[in-house]
């Protein structure tokens, strides 16, 4: 048996305040192969974003650990780079050096000052954002600040790279477009990724496999659902696709059921 | 449609018909316009002010015009300061001095203070902002003495100094100071967990941290500060200055005041505050500048 890429085992959080304590995550593992993008998905306040924060070690997990590679993860680091929900762009600083701040100090030892700067231009390529690199975030719309933020973290050369609602606070138009793109950077690139969401049709259309969160509190892992669809993958084609009506349907029962359940209890 | 309702009434209401033609007609009106647009816009901006001042000046002229006046007509204050107004830079014995001496003066106390003030107050700043035991452990004392009136530090930092130079110059710092390390700490504070989180991803070490997120990120915090503090400096160096002696414009005052030379008093007050708006101003531009691009994405 060969030792996954990426593993998380047995994650408990259980954040105390006062006498009280609320445990989030209950017993979460996950496998993941290099490679795979992997869509996390649940209702709101299921501790989704707990868990990408413990894999970026920006949380320390209650009990549990993540390895990558074998190796223990206890503290944040490029190699498991993030994109932030909302974006995290330094505003004193123009789109070119947001993403060379993270490449300035990534590669500071391996790359030359010229290499710096060609890498920096060759991650804004691959968002389109080279005709935007000498304005400042405040002055680009919010599709364009996202892939800024893809930019930069894949500019890092992340072993994984963690999205945490990456497309949340744009518009459908928008998100269409950049989820094509990551998924363009996906084909091209083999990153391993790791992406939360709450959008059904999101998980589906990006993902190699989609794990579904019970409600919180004291959430895990529901269901695993493997998505069989062919890459690359054409939202338009898709639409009418037996494979992805069946997974979305899936999904949608998954998330349905649950929170019914909640309902009931 | 608009035409109409005019049409309808012209004999009843030649008003309105009077109203449609002024409308009509703005675009000829800006053309044949002696003055620039940008000009008038400027006279909107300096003339009320000039106005006020004038119809102050005569209040005051009226005011005091009586021979018995305790406090001079601003006519009186503008032919007994004459000599001091044109002979700015004069240079004479000891005190006697020009007035952009007696200021420059002052100005070279509160520079050096201030910058002290600003250096060690974003430092202390950073350091009570970054850390909730220097915070626990500091701003308590901080707070209570940042109370202390400026003036009440004079006789212990003479003592401790045994010049008069360096405690003004002490007395400025401890003026400063607080709103600089108080509005500096917030500033700190305020840092958004996401700045945080992307650089702890990226891994800066503590210099590169304060360098290229504290700093920055609490730029319009400390400029706040700094802004505050040169105001209270100015204010601190006068009264400080009257005590200690010396070439300086709040001795000058002083002086003024011990020779009944209620003119003079009153032409150096007017340079106090207009220095004091300049520095102010200075600061404010200087702010402007460097925080263009901190406010929020």
């Amino acid at each position: 048996m060969s030792k996954p890429y990426l593993s998380l085992e047995q994650i408990d959080m259980v954040f105390s305040r006062g006498g009280a304590s609320t445990q989030v995550l209950n017993q979460v593992s996950l496998d993941v192969d290099k490679g795979e993008f992997i869509s996390i998905i649940g209702h709101s306040g299921c501790g989704k974003s707990t868990l990408l924060n413990i894999v970026a070690g920006l949380t320390e997990a209650t009990r549990g650990v993540v390895l990558l590679e074998g190796v223990v993860v206890d503290a944040p680091g490029p190699d498991r780079a993030v994109v932030f929900q909302n974006h995290s762009l330094l505003p004193w600083l123009t789109v070119y050096e947001n993403v060379k701040l993270a490449v300035d100090k990534v590669f500071s030892g391996t790359k030359s000052r010229v290499e710096r700067h060609e890498w920096t231009m060759r991650n804004l390529e691959l968002v389109q954002m080279v005709h935007a690199k000498d304005k400042r975030p405040s002055e680009v719309s919010g599709g364009m600040k996202q892939r800024v933020g893809i930019a930069r973290a894949l500019a890092m050369e992340p072993k994984v790279l963690l999205l945490d609602e990456p497309f949340g606070a744009l518009d459908a138009l928008t998100r269409a477009h950049l989820q094509d793109q990551v998924m363009q950077i996906h084909a091209e690139l083999a990153n391993t990724v790791l992406m939360i969401t709450h959008d059904v049709d999101e998980a589906v259309l990006l993902s190699d496999r989609i794990v579904m969160m019970t409600n919180g509190p004291s959430a895990k892992i529901g269901e695993v659902l493997d998505v069989p669809l062919v890459r690359p993958r054409r939202r338009i084609e898709l639409a009418s696709d037996a494979t992805y009506i069946r997974c979305r349907s899936a999904v949608l029962k998954f998330l349905y059921e649950r929170h019914r359940l909640v309902e009931a209890a | 449609m608009i035409a109409s309702p005019v049409r309808m009434n012209p004999q009843k209401q030649p008003h309105t018909q009077a109203k449609v033609v002024t409308l009509s007609t703005p675009r000829s009106s800006v053309a044949r316009r002696p003055f620039p647009q940008w000009l008038s816009a400027l006279a909107g901006h300096i003339l009320p002010p000039l106005v006020t001042l004038a119809f102050l000046l005569v209040l005051w002229e009226v005011i005091c015009s009586s021979p018995t006046a305790s406090v001079p007509s601003p006519s009186r204050v503008v032919s007994e300061t004459w000599e001091l107004i044109v002979h700015p830079f004069y240079v004479g014995q000891g005190v006697d001095q020009g007035l952009f001496w007696h200021i420059l003066a002052s100005l070279k106390r509160v520079a050096l203070g201030y910058c002290l003030a600003a250096i060690a107050g974003i430092a202390l700043g950073a350091l009570v902002g970054q850390s909730d035991w220097a915070m626990r452990g500091l701003d308590p004392i901080f707070q209570v003495l940042r109370t202390v009136p400026p003036l009440a530090w004079l006789p212990l930092s003479l003592a401790a100094f045994k010049d008069g130079n360096p405690s003004a110059i002490f007395v400025i710092f401890i003026t400063a100071i607080w709103p600089i390390i108080i509005n500096t700490a917030v500033g700190i504070r305020n840092i958004p967990q996401d700045y945080r989180n992307v650089a702890r991803v990226l891994r800066l070490n503590q210099f590169e941290y304060f360098t290229k997120i504290m700093i920055p990120a609490a730029a319009p915090y400390i400029f706040t500060g700094l802004r505050i503090g040169i105001g209270l400096s100015w204010l601190a160096i006068v009264a400080a200055e009257m005590l200690i002696g010396g070439v300086g414009i709040g001795f000058f005052i002083w002086d003024a005041w011990n020779s009944s030379r209620m003119s003079d008093i009153i032409l150096a007050l007017i340079y106090v505050g207009m220095v004091g708006y300049l520095l102010d101003r200075a600061i404010a531009s200087i702010a402007k500048v460097v925080t263009r691009n901190t406010l929020s994405a």
